[in-house]
């Protein structure tokens, strides 16, 4: 490996700590939306270092990715459903605005 | 003694040969593709780091779904130094050509542009940036003090997983998770289309 595991850890992390941030700050579902994908990459790319450099059988984390992108794809698809559905009836995807639930 | 002498006689010549050599060492550690290579890929975390920080501070919510696009390529030019094509090709497919459409149209579909006075972020924006802050040192940290039982380069040195060996995998011992994903993707695909549909009574 030409980079050290460290250094593909760190941007890994630097990568997870923006999204996490987007996630909070974020006032759009849309965009809170598109930084949990973020979050997810930065941990696909976790996975895939290991299975590179630590992992006796390098199968393993490649699937265990395949298997994080799946699932980000499903999430993205119900999420989104959901945003259309709620600004067909709200007028509004600011997550701050809708305050159904809350007392 | 006596070699202790040449030693000394020729001193300049030797520490200068000495040098050379170290030199030549180093060199050939490190071919000038390698070097290349290296920070090019160094360049590529970069960019992807700006297109995050971007994607998450654009006001204009389309320009952050174009800069999220550009981070994730640049995630797939990482996943090719890793050595993980398949995976590659997997995120420019899904991501890229999927993930990224969907939330390009739920923008276009939803997002009131000619309203700029519109607040993109909410009241807890500096104490998220503190805590991200913190996170992000721990984070480090913990990584740089953690002695990671990397493979030596004899391991590293075999070839790239073949989308063969991730076939055999998904239907070996994976078989399992492989058909809950293929279950969880119908129902959640399902789900979307049932909740984003208009209601035929209204």
């Amino acid at each position: 490996m030409i980079i050290p595991l460290e250094h593909f850890l760190i941007f890994a992390a630097v990568l997870f700590v923006i999204g996490l941030c987007g996630t909070l700050v974020r006032r759009n579902i849309v965009g809170i939306l598109m930084s949990i994908e973020l979050m997810l990459n930065a941990v696909n790319i976790n996975l895939v270092a290991f299975s590179r450099s630590t992992s006796l059988d390098p199968v393993t984390g490649q699937i265990f990715a395949i298997f994080v992108v799946a699932l980000a794809a499903a999430a993205v698809a119900v999420g989104l459903a959901i945003v259309i559905a709620l600004y067909r009836v709200r007028k509004t995807i600011c997550a701050d605005e809708i305050s159904l639930l809350k007392w | 003694m006596r070699i202790a002498v040449s030693d000394a006689s020729f001193t300049p010549p030797r520490v200068q040969g000495r040098n050379t050599r170290k030199g030549l060492t180093t060199l050939s550690m490190m071919p000038p593709l390698e070097f290349i290579i290296k920070m090019g890929i160094y360049a590529l975390m970069t960019v992807c780091v700006a297109g995050a920080l971007l994607s998450v501070l654009f006001r204009n919510l389309f320009h952050a779904a174009l800069a999220l696009t550009g981070v994730l390529l640049g995630i797939a030019g990482i996943y090719l130094a890793l050595h993980a094509d398949f995976l590659a090709m997997i995120q420019v497919l899904i991501y890229v050509g999927a993930v990224m459409t969907l939330v390009i149209f739920a923008i276009m579909l939803t997002e009131r542009f000619g309203d700029a006075s519109l607040r993109q972020f909410n009241h807890q924006s500096w104490a998220a940036l503190g805590g991200g802050i913190l996170l992000l040192t721990f984070l480090v940290r913990m990584i740089q003090t953690t002695p990671w039982p990397v493979k030596n380069q004899a391991a590293l040195a075999s070839p790239a997983v073949t989308v063969v060996q991730l076939g055999e995998a998904l239907l070996g011992p994976y078989v399992f998770p492989f058909e809950i994903i293929s279950v969880i993707l119908i129902a959640a695909l399902i789900g979307a289309i049932v909740v984003a549909r208009k209601d035929l009574e209204a």
